[in-house]
């Protein structure tokens, strides 16, 4: 039961990406044509909520649950891994509508031939996992 | 009641975003939920074909249990506290997608044309489901995280290589849309 919190966390996700409509495949259209600001005022939105916490988690020192200093998530330096990876990852979130997390939770709302993309991104995780030794990062 | 039964604004929803990854990141965890894929192929036996997945993934079971609280929360938000899901698109858009054969844009989360039983079966709506589903799977983790790993935490914790893969996303959405999708539609 130590992952009752994490499972409360993911159904608090779950409603708000649906209620949101950040699970609707014709929001990311409309997104990615620019016709709306919806989509833009989402991420926005969080992205300033989140850049709020991290500053004052820093100023104040913070602890997490563990007694433990507030954990910045940090990423490997680089460029190529970035770019090409996200574009092919743009290229299918543009094409299906739907993000690994919206993949499970439009799975909820009974879009169940999302299974198809969700078994399919599996397989593209494990390709990646084959051949990540000779492309550039 | 309306104000939860109707679709919720972007400025209540977008800080609402935030708070599950300021959850997670309280209770020691991070906000990144194309990792369950790569948990899920140590889970079926991918350490068996590459290093890459010699994981413990014990280690990342509360992760799934996210995973598993998101279909829930899918499934709770369009039974008990929605009470029409019209989307309320741009009327260029509906149009727009009129043209390119949609019909009913926005009347579902996402089109019949792709996602339903007839689209599935026809090969077409199975296709595009696949070819989808292994560029989300292969970019996510070649750029080594997806939007909330990169566009929400990256982003707020102000880390370069999620503003490079956040450009990455925008570029590969942007072609998908304006010059693929009128392709295939």
């Amino acid at each position: 039961m130590k992952h009752l919190k994490f499972l409360l966390i993911g159904i608090f996700f779950g409603i708000v990406l649906v209620k949101s409509e950040a699970v609707s495949w014709y929001r990311i259209y409309e997104m990615f044509r620019f016709q709306s600001f919806h989509m833009y005022g989402i991420i926005g939105t969080a992205v300033l909520t989140g850049m709020l916490f991290f500053l004052i988690s820093k100023k104040s020192s913070v602890k997490n649950s563990l007694n433990e200093p507030i954990n910045f998530p940090s990423k490997d330096k680089g460029f190529k891994r970035y770019i090409i990876g996200g574009s092919i990852f743009g290229l299918g979130w543009a094409l299906i509508g739907a993000c690994p997390g919206p993949m499970y939770i439009l799975l909820g709302t009974g879009v169940y031939s999302i299974l198809i993309a969700i078994a399919s991104a599996l397989v593209g995780t494990f390709l990646y996992g084959i051949v990540k030794d000779k492309l550039p990062h | 009641m309306n104000f939860i039964l109707n679709p919720w604004p972007w400025y209540v929803s977008g800080p609402l975003i935030a708070l599950v990854m300021v959850l997670l990141v309280y209770f020691g965890k991070t906000f990144g939920m194309s990792s369950n894929l790569k948990t899920m192929c140590t889970v079926l036996g991918a350490g068996k074909f590459s290093d890459f997945f010699k994981v413990d993934w014990k280690e990342q079971s509360w992760n799934l249990a996210v995973v598993i609280g998101a279909i829930i929360g899918g499934y709770i938000a369009v039974n008990f506290i929605s009470d029409d899901v019209v989307t309320n698109l741009n009327p260029k858009t509906i149009s727009e997608l009129n043209a390119l054969g949609f019909n009913n844009a926005g009347a579902s989360l996402v089109p019949n044309e792709l996602y339903d039983y007839e689209s599935v079966v026809s090969g077409k709506g199975f296709l595009i489901l696949i070819i989808g589903g292994l560029l989300v799977g292969f970019g996510t983790r070649y750029a080594d995280g997806c939007t909330s790993g990169h566009a929400i935490t990256g982003l707020s914790s102000l880390q370069k290589p999620s503003l490079i893969a956040v450009i990455g996303f925008f570029i590969g959405g942007l072609i998908m849309t304006n010059l693929i999708l009128p392709l295939i539609f």
